[in-house]
């Protein structure tokens, strides 16, 4: 098991190989779907996302309402693979060092992991209540007009599991996965 | 038609037996059902008068406590189908744990898997964050009452939602609006079936979007297969869609496919196929082959959970088949998450949960 903590660095995560298990403590940023296609129409982060980590989940939140305080009681990750249009661009552009998500990534972010110095880790999906305990607060909120799943949530967590499935160095377990099932198939289907 | 229910209720002795076990909620009945059904206020102060014996007699009593009833047991299965998987998810789950080899990432997340039943159940709190499309199956007497029961499931839903059981899940298409409350048109999804049985059963299925988006819709023959209009064709589609998947759907998962019927009634049934038991068995034959047999091949395929590689793509495959029209040959896959919730409950005479149906 290795640990990366925060502050994260491109140097830390270029350390990184795929099949490492790696616990997480920091900050991330929520950003699925809607964030995703708002960076790529050109608005500017609400937030410097620069060496930081995008994870592709939408939350289920719920707000005291006395307090206004925030609190997650649903945290895993969505689908990775509807951002592949946009995800290399925003590597490049904003400079962050990872994304999490779930599913796996393609050709294009594996590329921009490899020429921006960031890693895909896997989190493991519908995980929601193993992963929300270790959210240690909800930190601050920004664009929640795109709605409560799709808005972008600053979270510290402590001990944040994950699997490294894409590397920076173009290693990746999806096309591996992918390649060795197809031959599989293959067999099956001549059966 | 909701008053004819609650007429053949009120008429069993065991609506007063429980009335008179609860006498408050009773007392507060005549007036909700007369005047506002919403206000709940008045019911301590007239507790005290009326005795619950003097009036579950009158045949308008039992209609707003049978409501409150219902409205009880339909959050409360809400709240279990998000947070509690049945038992023969569990099952195959431990299962497949037990099958991966040790110190894999595959292992690794069956570990997770396990951690998070226990935890969600513990919590009381959503198993995953994407508490999916609600849909909900009725099978319900004659002279049912659908309109006033939707009514009852989309309040269930709003207030499942406000208390976090359920996530703001529902999108205007258009203007890509959150309702924030889960209800919308098509939302929730609810399927009615008449039944010959006097018998109210509710269930629920919670799909994520994930294993949605993984779903798939084949028309045979289909030539990049070469899979021709018969089982063997039926069955290298079926394979073919597990390894598009990958791991993209939360696997390992469970299908739900049909053969034949139209495009919109192959996917209906196919998703209705995952309300079977898993370790039931097909009553035909050339079926339940089928089943055991894509659930072999496709852990050969080595997917494994999550898509890191491992022995369990697959935890299961229910198959079902429906006519078609001489120049149509659909197969309809529907693929469902380890997050497999479902859930069912019957009700009884005064719509409290009398069994748990998984």
């Amino acid at each position: 098991m290795k640990r990366l903590t925060y502050p994260f660095t491109h140097e830390a995560v270029r350390d990184l190989k795929v099949g490492d298990m790696v616990l997480l403590t920091g900050k991330l940023f929520t950003g699925r779907d809607a964030v995703h296609k708002r960076l790529h129409e050109g608005v500017k982060p609400p937030v410097d996302l620069n060496n930081q980590i995008i994870y592709h989940c939408g939350p289920v939140i719920l707000q005291d309402k006395a307090t206004g305080k925030y609190t997650v009681t649903a945290a895993g990750p969505t689908t990775s693979i509807r951002e592949e249009p946009y995800q290399a661009e925003v590597m490049k552009d904003y400079g962050i060092v990872g994304v999490i998500g779930k599913g796996g990534m393609g050709a294009k972010t594996l590329a921009g992991c490899k020429e921006y110095g960031c890693v895909y880790f896997h989190a493991i999906g519908g995980a929601a209540q193993v992963l929300a305990e270790k959210i240690d607060s909800v930190d601050a909120v920004h664009w929640l007009d795109l709605g409560s799943p799709e808005a972008i949530w600053e979270l510290s967590v402590t001990d944040f599991p994950v699997v490294v499935t894409m590397d920076a160095h173009g290693n990746s377990l999806h096309a591996k996965v992918e390649a060795s099932s197809a031959e599989e198939l293959k067999k099956a289907l001549q059966d | 038609m909701a008053k004819k229910m609650t007429k053949k209720a009120a008429s069993k002795k065991t609506v007063v037996k429980k009335v008179s076990k609860k006498p408050k909620k009773v007392v507060a009945t005549p007036k909700k059902t007369k005047a506002a059904p919403k206000k709940i206020a008045p019911k301590k102060a007239a507790a005290k008068k009326v005795t619950a014996k003097k009036v579950a007699p009158k045949k308008a009593a039992p209609t707003a406590n049978t409501q409150k009833n219902l409205e009880a047991s339909l959050l409360e299965l809400i709240r279990s189908t998000s947070a509690v998987l049945p038992d023969d998810v569990q099952k195959v789950i431990l299962e497949a744990l037990e099958r991966e080899e040790k110190n894999t990432t595959a292992e690794y997340a069956m570990n997770i898997i396990k951690a998070n039943i226990e935890l969600a159940k513990k919590k009381s709190q959503p198993l995953c964050q994407d508490t999916g499309t609600v849909l909900f199956y009725v099978n319900h007497p004659i002279g049912f009452d659908q309109g006033a029961f939707t009514k009852l499931i989309e309040k269930s839903v709003v207030k499942a939602t406000e208390m976090g059981y359920l996530r703001q899940n529902s999108v205007d298409s258009l203007t890509g609006e959150n309702s924030g409350m889960n209800i919308g048109p098509g939302h929730p999804s609810i399927h009615y079936h008449q039944h010959n049985k006097p018998t109210i059963e509710v269930r629920l299925m919670l799909k994520g979007g994930g294993c949605e988006n993984v779903g798939a819709q084949y028309s045979l023959p289909y030539g990049p297969l070469e899979a021709g209009r018969d089982l063997d064709g039926v069955r290298k589609v079926i394979l073919d869609a597990v390894h598009k998947a990958q791991g993209k759907g939360c696997g390992p998962g469970v299908l739900g496919i049909c053969i034949g019927g139209d495009r919109g009634a192959g996917y209906i049934e196919s998703k209705e196929q995952l309300l079977r038991k898993l370790d039931d068995k097909n009553a035909v034959p050339s079926l339940a082959e089928l089943e055991s047999e894509i659930v072999e091949t496709s852990n050969k395929l080595g997917i494994g959970p999550m898509g890191f590689g491992g022995k369990t793509t697959l935890l299961g495959c229910k198959i079902s088949a429906l006519n078609r029209l001489p120049a149509s040959f659909f197969v309809s896959i529907s693929y469902m998450c380890w997050a497999y919730r479902r859930q069912g409950v019957e009700l009884s005479g005064t719509n409290e949960i009398k069994k748990w149906l998984y």
